[in-house]
């Protein structure tokens, strides 16, 4: 027989390049990927520039909100994509990849992969515009904006897969992220950072995930010291994530064990 | 329905290639499966037949190792195996009821990915995707997208994928439900070449009588059990005589009066009584002249089907799950 790791290797790939074709030869979805994006950016940015000071710092609203922006990219293409999984299992591709010969481990990584890799792509698409919001891509630390996107991706993607397992169907799927990830993408600093009035505030803030993902993102465009960064440094922000990424993975296997109920 | 010499089990102590004992599963404080044991011989077709929730669809979730059983073991070649093994996940290809293929990707996609999960060399893959496309007919439809296709194309897409690894063992579950006649038709010869050319052994779940009497044994499912076991003539041959079908408005009405006029047992269906009965041609001017015309629309006589012995074995209809006696 095959050896166990090389299946395992097999359905990791097998759903990794599933989502990415199914992802390039649906074009509603990269235009939404698109669209949708920069409306919120320069609608809620518009909006908020005529009211917004950053304590210290002469930076507009539009430069502030747009690193929030891209995790906002990254936090929906995590829902979206990990939402199909419901259907996926009971009437589609996913049957066969647990009657198949892959671990559910191998199920659960190779899903979260190819979220997050559709999850990148929209967030890459996103970033092309980053000269209109007043940042230089050669002036940009891409392997630090590479490595917090694709850990905080990953983390996201799994935590949708944990809940949609765990959930097991669409309309409560949407209830939890809607309660669960929108709210961690608000107070993670992507739309104003913690006032110092309010320490409460920053104490979710450096408790949230999402945060430290804004954090390094800001840090990537715009330097260590970057305007709304949290204190600390990158290394600890990429800290942070990796452990959450790897938290939501093994909450995402925890979730995969359990068997479904045939309907 | 005999099978190949080669296929035959080396004399009498062949282990058969899937072996249950005692699975038992339950939901909370219902019982769904309740100490099933059978042993599906290398190169057999062994079918499941039951109503809709007799326990199949769990039995088959069991099989797959989608569900681990509350009790149970399971052999296979002789040896033990635990239920959901990789070992024997793959060894077996799986046909859902429900539709497992990727409507995204094309037909050759949906193959090649199949047998990407079994970690096949892609040379491998290629060639027994368009092998497979051919003997399924959808070899010009190989770069369609998947969800373009027909019902028909889509089950035998389905059945190719299953195969793409070699599995030695198919377990399907209602391999043919939502096909019309000419459809099923077609189905049923590829599944029976690939015993035939492959000595594949079969294992399936099944409503149908049409597609029962297409197995070498038959496992009569009623309510989590085992009720019998045994080849379709032999539970065919359980009902004696005829079978007399009274179609009627009314058939419960009917069936109690012409048990008390003409003293005989008869079961009252959701459209018709049926009788069984030796000679039953005779019965038939019998009927007619003891009710007055109206009571019922038609009279007809014929061999029992495995619908009858279903009925027969069980006390339950087999395609009706409301209309018991």
């Amino acid at each position: 027989m095959t050896s166990p790791l090389r299946l395992d290797l097999a359905t990791v790939g097998v759903l990794w390049r599933r989502d990415l074709v199914r992802f390039f030869r649906q074009p509603s979805r990269l235009v939404g990927a698109l669209g949708q994006p920069i409306i919120f950016w320069l609608v809620i940015g518009s909006g908020m520039s005529a009211t917004f000071r950053m304590p210290g710092a002469a930076v507009g609203y539009l430069a502030y909100f747009y690193p929030g922006v891209v995790l906002m990219v990254v936090l929906f293409a995590a829902i979206f994509t990990t939402v199909s999984v419901i259907e996926d299992r009971h009437a589609g591709f996913l049957q066969a990849v647990l009657a198949g010969p892959g671990s559910r481990g191998a199920l659960v990584l190779g899903k979260s992969l190819g979220s997050a890799s559709v999850a990148l792509t929209q967030a890459a698409l996103f970033l092309a515009l980053m000269p209109w919001a007043g940042f230089r891509p050669l002036e940009v630390d891409w392997p630090l904006l590479l490595a917090a996107l694709a850990l905080v991706a990953v983390g996201l993607a799994a935590l949708g897969f944990a809940v949609a397992w765990a959930v097991d169907n669409v309309m409560g799927y949407h209830a939890v992220q809607m309660t669960l990830l929108v709210p961690m993408w608000v107070v993670s600093g992507a739309m104003f950072p913690p006032s110092a009035a309010q320490p409460a505030f920053g104490a979710v803030m450096r408790a949230n995930p999402v945060a430290y993902a804004v954090s390094a993102t800001r840090r990537a465009l715009s330097g260590p010291a970057a305007p709304g960064a949290l204190p600390g440094s990158a290394a600890r922000d990429l800290a942070v994530l990796a452990l959450f990424a790897a938290a939501a993975l093994s909450l995402a296997l925890l979730a995969a064990r359990r068997p479904a109920r045939p309907r | 329905m005999t099978r190949p010499e080669a296929d035959r089990p080396r004399g009498a102590q062949a282990a058969p290639r899937l072996a249950a004992r005692g699975i038992a599963f339950a939901w909370g404080a219902r019982r769904v499966l309740e100490d099933l044991s059978f042993e599906v011989r290398p190169g057999e077709i062994f079918g499941f037949l039951g109503p809709n929730g007799a326990g199949k669809s769990t039995l088959f979730s069991i099989l797959t190792g989608l569900l681990p059983p509350a009790a149970g073991e399971l052999r296979l070649d002789g040896r033990k195996v635990a239920f959901g093994a990789r070992e024997l996940r793959a060894r077996m290809g799986v046909v859902f009821q429900e539709p497992s293929l990727d409507a995204k990707l094309t037909a050759r996609e949906n193959l090649l990915l199949g047998a990407a999960l079994f970690a096949l060399p892609r040379a491998v893959a290629r060639e027994r995707a368009d092998r497979l496309l051919a003997a399924a007919g959808l070899f010009d439809r190989a770069r369609d997208l998947a969800g373009r296709l027909s019902g028909g194309m889509r089950r035998r897409l389905e059945l190719a994928r299953a195969l793409v690894h070699r599995p030695s063992l198919l377990v399907l579950d209602e391999p043919t439900t939502g096909l019309d006649a000419a459809a099923f038709r077609r189905a049923w010869e590829a599944l029976l070449a690939l015993r035939q050319d492959d000595g594949l052994t079969l294992l399936l779940t099944t409503h149908r009588p049409e597609e029962a009497e297409r197995c070498d044994r038959l496992a009569v499912l009623d309510r989590g059990r085992i009720v019998a076991c045994e080849a379709p003539e032999a539970l065919r041959a359980r009902v004696r005589g005829d079978v007399v079908v009274v179609e009627a408005e009314e058939p419960g009405p009917l069936a109690v009066e012409i048990s008390s006029r003409l003293g005989l047992a008869a079961r009252a269906g959701p459209s018709a009584v049926t009788i069984e009965r030796e000679r039953g041609h005779e019965l038939v001017p019998r009927l007619v002249e003891a009710f007055p015309a109206g009571r019922f629309r038609s009279v007809s006589v014929r061999r029992p089907t495995l619908a009858d012995a279903f009925l027969d074995v069980t006390g339950q209809a087999l395609e009706d799950p409301g209309g018991t006696v």
